[in-house]
Formats: C-alpha cells, structure tokens, sequence
C-alpha cells in the first residue's frame, strides 16, 4: 500500500478532496451570500473587516465576498467538468465499442466522422456552438460533452480491436451471448482503464474549457460565480483589485495541476510501460 | 510516396467537407440563422424579409447545396453589421493572428527543445526534476490567468511592456509568451521522448565506444533523428496555436481574428465567426497534411513506398 502511494500522489489526492469539499459544502463554507451586493463594499482589500464580517479575499466590484464566490465557482466548475466528461465518456465509448466490434462499414463511417471532429479545434467549435445556441448551465455541459467525445472513440475502438479477438470473447460468442451482453459485459470492463486515463486528462481540459468560456463571457452567466467570470470582471479592475485575478486564477491553476498530476500517476498504474514518459 | 500523400490529401479533403458540414448544422442549431445575423433591434417584418432574402426559408438540404456552392465560388458571405463582405473583414486581421502563433511558436520551440533534450540528457537528475516542474506548469496554467499576471506584472508594476494592443515587437512580447506556455511544454515533452528513444539506440552506444562525449554525440547524430516527431507536432501545434488565440487576444486586446470572433458574437455577426471557424479548420487540416508530407520527405521508410 505504501509502496503503491507515495507522499506527492497522497498530497494531490488531499488537495483534489479539498477542492470536492469546498464545492460540495459552499453553502455551509461561505461566509457571505456570493451573490449579495453592496456598493458601499466595493473593491475592499483581502483582510478587510466590516462591521459586521470580516471578507478574507476582499471583495469585487459590485461588493460582494470574494472567499464565496470562489467556493460557488468550485461547485461551478466542477459540476461542469463532471458531467461534461460524462456525457463525452459515454458517448465516444458508445460509437468506440461499436465501431471496433462491427468493423467494416460501421467503423469506416464513425472514425471518420472521429477524424472531421478532432480537425475542428474544440474550443472554437465549442465558443460557435455555445454562442448559436446562447448561454444556458446544461447548455454548457452538452456542448462540451459533445466535443470533446473523440478522443474516447479513438481509445475505445483501438481496445476494442485488441479484445475483441481473443478466445475468451470467442467462447463468449459461442456460448450464445448476443453483441450487446458481450460489449457491456466482457468487453467494456477490459478497456475501462485505458478509457479512465483519457477522462481524467479530459477533465483537466473542460475545467480549463468551462473557465475559458466564463472568461469570454459564454459560459456561466452572471451574477452566478465562475472562477472564469471573476477573472473577466476582475481584468477591468486589474491595476486597482489584483485579488479578483490571482484569487480565482490560483484555485484553477491549482486544480488543473493536480488533476494533471493525478492522471499521469494513473496513467502509469494502468500502463506501466508508459512510466516515466 | 505518391500513392501515400494522394492517399493524405484525399483524407484531408473528406475532413474538410466534414468541417463545412458540420459548421452548417451548428449554425443552425438555434432553429433560425436569420436570428443569428440580424442587428439588435431588427422588426419582425425586417427578419422576414432577410430570411427570404437569404434562402433560409427554403428547405434544409436546398440550403445547404447552395452553401456548398458559395464556399466552392469562396464566397463566404456579406457581414449585415458592418455591411462589406465578410472574407475582407477576417483576413483583415489574419497578419495579426499570424504575427501572434509566430511569437508563440518561437517560445515555445525556443524553450521547448532546449528543455527537452536537457530532460533527457540528465535524466533522473536535478535539472530533470526542475525543468518537469515548470513542463507541467506550462501545462496547467490557464492562459488567461497567466495573460493577466503578465501584464499585472511586466504591464502594470514593472511598466516594461505596453499592456495591450498590438504596437511593434514589444507589445508582442506578453502574448506570444501566454499563448506559447501550452505548446512549449508539448515540445519539452514531446523532445524527451524522442531524444531518450535515440539515446538508448546502438548507434549512441557506437559513437561513444569511438570516443565521441555525450555532448557531441548529441549535437551530432541524436538532434537529426529526434526531430522527425518534433517537426510533426511542430505542424499540429500550429493549429492549437490559431485556437487559443480566441482567448489569449481577447486578453491582450490583440486585433486578431480570435478578438474577431469574441467581438463579432457579441455584435450578433455570425458569419464572421463561422468564417474565423472554417478557416481555423482548414489550416489546421492543411498544417496535418503538411506534417505527412514533411515525414515522407524526411523518413526515407516512407518516402519509398514501404
């Protein structure tokens, strides 16, 4: 066990909790309503006490807790990544399996349809998509999960190739199980690593996306907390309110390190051969 | 090699037309495009009359011939907000975009590979371990985040370089660096791979047994192989460059065609952006298609038609 969990993988792991709690229990954390204002509030400095609450990170420009919206914008991005790997991760192992146990026509059809979307750089298709259809949370997460799900085909159809002709899926196959039982059940539990590796890197990349997307002003929309749209506001206010940049910007840099970091430790547990690539 | 590359362009070609067709079913995501290309404040009579004018009341596949047949005749359409054609407007501020991944470029060949070949070089050693550190910092930060420190920092405290705008090299400078971070950090990685890969070739060990010093035998024989994969990605890059582009000028109020596009929805101007989109694409297709061709001139294996 301690061999398996060196201290660094111990310390990510804390740090990605620590980012689950703070979204998860933002309503109990905040010290403030994220979304209260106050004009009277404006701008103030990391440290300043009121009268009445002392604000940790400050406050924006419209008077309102930094420290809260930061933990709002957690939950925020988090729930968008989550379900936007989601949605990618079921669609492209879907049309993976499929096109790696039918071969043929099917495969042909579907992996080029793989290769047209990943020659669409995904965060422009992303930002024309988000802006055609206008802003919206659920929006939002399909958008993004419906850009992002080729790379998952990619992995799935390639696993799927080496599986599908060993002899256990052929005594399967013959012991009368139909294409359906053999996908969900012998096939897609031997490529779930390989698939798992690409998520968690997926992840890093729609929390950087959905921040990307706030920050342009097309993804979360105000008064609603993004770590993105805090950044927008806070780069009008740049020489006058540094906290709203480097605040916000540290949780995201940090988050998407440790999600790196996370699955690179991963992605040499599942495929030794890559270790120290 | 000639059956290959008919082979890559005939794929390049299907992506492209995958490209335009998939950009004409997002545009229309919305129900109706008129909606998209109209000015704020238009009457209902207005809207009826552009979406007639513009064929929009015609049937799905009618339309979409027909937007086949403009895109062949490279008629991209007449922007309805600023009134002049929409080809003239983007590649107005193409130079820009340009000027931009050039910058980028050079960071991050200028520090990529320098970092690269070092990480493989002392492996398993100090430097190793600092420069991985600062990889995957490039790796991680969000160019945005790293756009505003910048200019906080070099802008705004130090007063060094100008804060935004594109005025000469030194307003370049920022920029390119924000936008350059991902990429030279696929470069580092990417140039350890590939020089850790040659180093552990016979031919390494041969050079050495001849008394050649690791250094030399670096320079001379291992840079040569371990550039065919750098010049591949080099030509990827290229592509990833021009998208994040969207959010690195916006940062730095940078005149380009991904300012463009940010300004352009904003202004409710789609054909503007789908034109910014189409463009990217078919770059991006044209830099992997290059790519092919410049590791059939490079790798004789391919170049002979193995």
């Amino acid at each position: 066990m301690s061999a398996r969990f060196s201290p660094g993988i111990v310390l990510i792991l804390l740090l990605l909790a620590a980012f689950v709690l703070a979204a998860a229990g933002a309503d109990l954390l905040s010290p403030a309503d994220p979304l209260r204002q106050s004009l009277l509030l404006r701008l103030r400095e990391p440290g300043f006490a009121s009268r009445t609450a002392t604000y940790w990170l400050g406050t924006d420009d419209l008077g309102r807790d930094l420290l809260s919206r930061i933990l709002y914008g957690a939950r925020a991005s988090l729930l968008v990544a989550a379900l936007s790997v989601s949605v990618s991760l079921v669609v492209g192992t879907a049309l993976g399996l499929l096109a790696g146990w039918f071969r043929g026509w099917t495969a042909v059809l579907i992996m080029r349809f793989v290769d047209t979307m990943l020659s669409i750089p995904a965060i422009l298709l992303a930002v024309l998509t988000v802006a055609v259809l206008g802003p919206g949370f659920l929006k939002l997460v399909m958008v993004l999960g419906l850009t992002r799900w080729p790379r998952y085909t990619r992995v799935a159809y390639a696993a799927t190739l080496q599986v599908a002709g060993l002899p256990y899926i052929k005594a399967a196959e013959m012991a009368g199980c139909g294409a359906t039982r053999i996908l969900w059940r012998h096939i897609l539990p031997n490529i779930a690593g390989p698939l798992m590796v690409v998520a968690t890197s997926e992840f890093g990349l729609m929390i950087l996306f959905e921040a990307g997307l706030s920050f342009l002003g097309l993804g979360i929309q105000p008064p609603y907390p993004s770590w993105g749209s805090i950044m927008s506001a806070g780069r009008q206010y740049v020489t006058r309110a540094w906290w709203l940049t480097v605040f916000p910007g540290a949780c995201l840099f940090v988050l998407v390190l440790c999600v790196n970091l996370f699955g690179d430790w991963l992605r040499d547990r599942v495929d030794p051969r890559s270790r120290g690539r | 090699m000639i059956r290959h590359l008919a082979g890559r362009l005939g794929q390049a070609l299907v992506a492209s037309f995958g490209v335009l067709t998939i950009v004409f079913f997002v545009m229309r995501l919305s129900g109706d495009p008129t909606l998209l290309l109209v000015p704020e404040g238009a009457t209902a009579e207005q809207i009826a009359a552009l979406r007639h004018a513009l064929g929009f009341d015609r049937p799905l596949f009618v339309q979409y011939l027909s937007y086949l047949a403009d895109l062949a005749r490279l008629d991209l359409g007449e922007s309805l907000v600023q009134r002049s054609g929409v080809a003239g407007i983007v590649a107005e501020r193409i130079p820009y975009t340009v000027e931009l991944a050039a910058g980028a470029l050079v960071v991050a060949l200028g520090i990529g590979i320098p970092a690269g070949v070092a990480m493989a070089v002392w492996r398993g050693g100090m430097v190793e371990r600092l420069l991985a550190g600062f990889v995957l910092t490039g790796q991680s930060l969000p160019t945005f985040w790293s756009g505003i420190l910048l200019i906080l920092l070099f802008g705004v405290h130090l007063r060094w370089l100008p804060t935004s705008g594109a005025d000469g090299l030194s307003s370049l400078v920022m920029p390119a660096i924000a936008l350059g971070a991902l990429t030279m950090s696929t470069f580092a990685r990417m140039t350890r791979i590939a020089v850790l890969d040659e180093l552990s070739r016979d031919y390494v060990s041969a050079a050495r047994a001849r008394g050649l010093s690791l250094g030399a035998a670096v320079a001379r024989h291992v840079l040569r192989n371990a550039a065919i994969p750098v010049v591949t990605i080099a030509a990827l890059e290229v592509g990833n460059l021009l998208a994040g582009a969207v959010i690195v000028e916006t940062v730095f109020a940078w005149p380009g065609i991904g300012q463009l596009a940010i300004q352009s929805i904003a202004a409710r101007d789609f054909l503007i952006v789908q034109t910014v989109v189409l463009f990217v694409s078919v770059v991006y297709i044209g830099m992997n298609l290059l790519a092919d061709i410049a590791y059939a001139v490079i790798d004789p294996r391919i170049r002979l038609d193995r």
